[in-house]
C-alpha cells in the first residue's frame, strides 16, 4: 500500500528530514507505505486478493495498492 | 427521542456523547456495542462517538467501519436516521463510504489535543440549523489523524453542494480546505473532528456544542 501521488505524505516528509540530518544527500522524495504479508491457501484467486485489498486492506480514497505472489511458504 | 451511541473496542468518548445526549434531548439513549448486528427499532438518531476503535490498526476506523453494526447503521442512514460521526466516529463515517475523502495523519504530525475556532458554514442542515450563517464557535479537538483530503472535484463538488458544515478558522491539522465537518448528500450524515459532546456546559468551558444536539432535536420535532 502506498500513498497515492498528491496526498501529502507528512510521515515521509518527516524521514527524509532526519535521513537529510544524518548527512544523507540526493535524497529527493520518501513516501511511506505499508507491506501486509497475507499466507493463502493455493485456492485464492488473484480476483479474491483484489477484493481484499480493495474492500479492507487499502482506502483507494488515499493509497495505491500492488500485489506481489511470492512461491513458498518462506517467501 | 430515542437516540443510540455505538460502542467499538477502543471507543473511549461512547459515555460522553450519550450523557450528552440525555441532558440536551431529555430523551432515552441505548448504548449498542458494535458486535451487534441488529439496532433497537424506533430510533430516531445514531452516533458514533470518538476514541481509537481497534487501536487504530491497519488505518484509523478501518476495522471498525466493517464491524458487524455498521451494516446495520448504513441501513439506518439510507432510511434517512440523522447520523452523527465525531472524530474516530468520523474517519469510521469515511472508511464505511457513507462520507467521502479520508482522514489522513496530522499535517504537523502532532496530536493536536485544543479547543478549535470553527465557522459555521452551513445552517441549512438538520445538526446546525441552531446556529447562525457564518458563526464563529469554538470546540474541543484531541486526534493524531484528522486531516481531511478528498480528490479537487470531490472538494469542488461537497462546497458547491453545502455540504461543507464546519470550517476550521485557523488551519490546525492540515485539512483540505480546512474543513473540519462534512455532510452526506442527502444530508441525514454529518463526520466532524472537533467533540460537540464535550462542549454542553459551562463547566466543559463552553457550550458551543449544545445547539447541535438542540438542532437535530428539532429537527425530529418538526419532521
Amino acid at each position: 500500500m502506498s500513498l497515492k501521488l498528491g496526498v501529502l505524505d507528512p510521515q515521509g516528509r518527516a524521514i527524509q528530514h532526519s535521513l537529510e540530518g544524518l548527512g544523507f544527500t540526493g535524497v529527493n522524495d520518501v513516501r511511506q507505505g505499508k507491506l501486509i504479508e497475507l499466507d493463502v491457501d493455493a485456492s485464492v484467486t488473484d480476483e479474491q486478493l483484489d477484493d481484499m485489498c480493495r474492500r479492507l486492506l487499502a482506502n483507494i480514497v488515499i493509497e495505491n495498492y500492488r500485489i506481489d505472489k511470492l512461491a513458498g511458504a518462506e517467501a | 427521542m430515542r437516540s443510540v451511541v455505538i460502542t467499538f473496542p477502543g471507543s473511549n468518548c461512547d459515555r460522553d456523547m450519550a450523557v450528552a445526549l440525555e441532558q440536551v434531548t431529555g430523551g432515552e439513549v441505548v448504548r449498542v456495542w458494535h458486535g451487534d448486528a441488529d439496532l433497537p427499532g424506533g430510533l430516531d438518531f445514531l452516533a458514533l462517538p470518538g476514541g481509537f476503535s481497534y487501536g487504530d490498526y491497519l488505518r484509523c476506523g478501518a476495522m471498525a467501519a466493517r464491524s458487524p453494526i455498521m451494516r446495520a447503521v448504513a441501513d439506518a442512514a439510507a432510511r434517512g436516521v440523522p447520523v452523527l460521526g465525531v472524530c474516530n466516529g468520523f474517519q469510521i463515517l469515511t472508511e464505511t463510504g457513507l462520507l467521502p475523502g479520508a482522514l489522513l495523519r496530522n499535517a504537523g504530525l502532532r496530536f493536536v489535543c485544543r479547543d478549535a475556532r470553527l465557522t459555521v458554514e452551513n445552517t441549512q442542515s438538520l445538526f446546525t440549523a441552531a446556529y447562525s450563517a457564518g458563526e464563529r464557535i469554538s470546540l474541543p479537538v484531541a486526534h493524531h489523524d484528522g486531516n481531511y483530503f478528498a480528490d479537487e472535484a470531490t472538494l469542488d463538488r461537497i462546497e458547491g453542494e453545502g455540504r461543507v458544515v464546519f470550517r476550521y478558522a485557523e488551519q490546525i491539522n492540515g485539512s483540505a480546505r480546512a474543513i473540519a465537518g462534512v455532510l452526506n448528500e442527502v444530508g441525514n450524515v454529518l463526520g466532524m473532528m472537533p467533540h460537540p459532546e464535550r462542549a454542553i456546559e459551562q463547566a466543559h468551558g463552553g457550550s458551543d456544542g449544545r445547539r447541535l444536539f438542540e438542532s437535530v432535536l428539532g429537527a425530529l420535532a418538526t419532521a
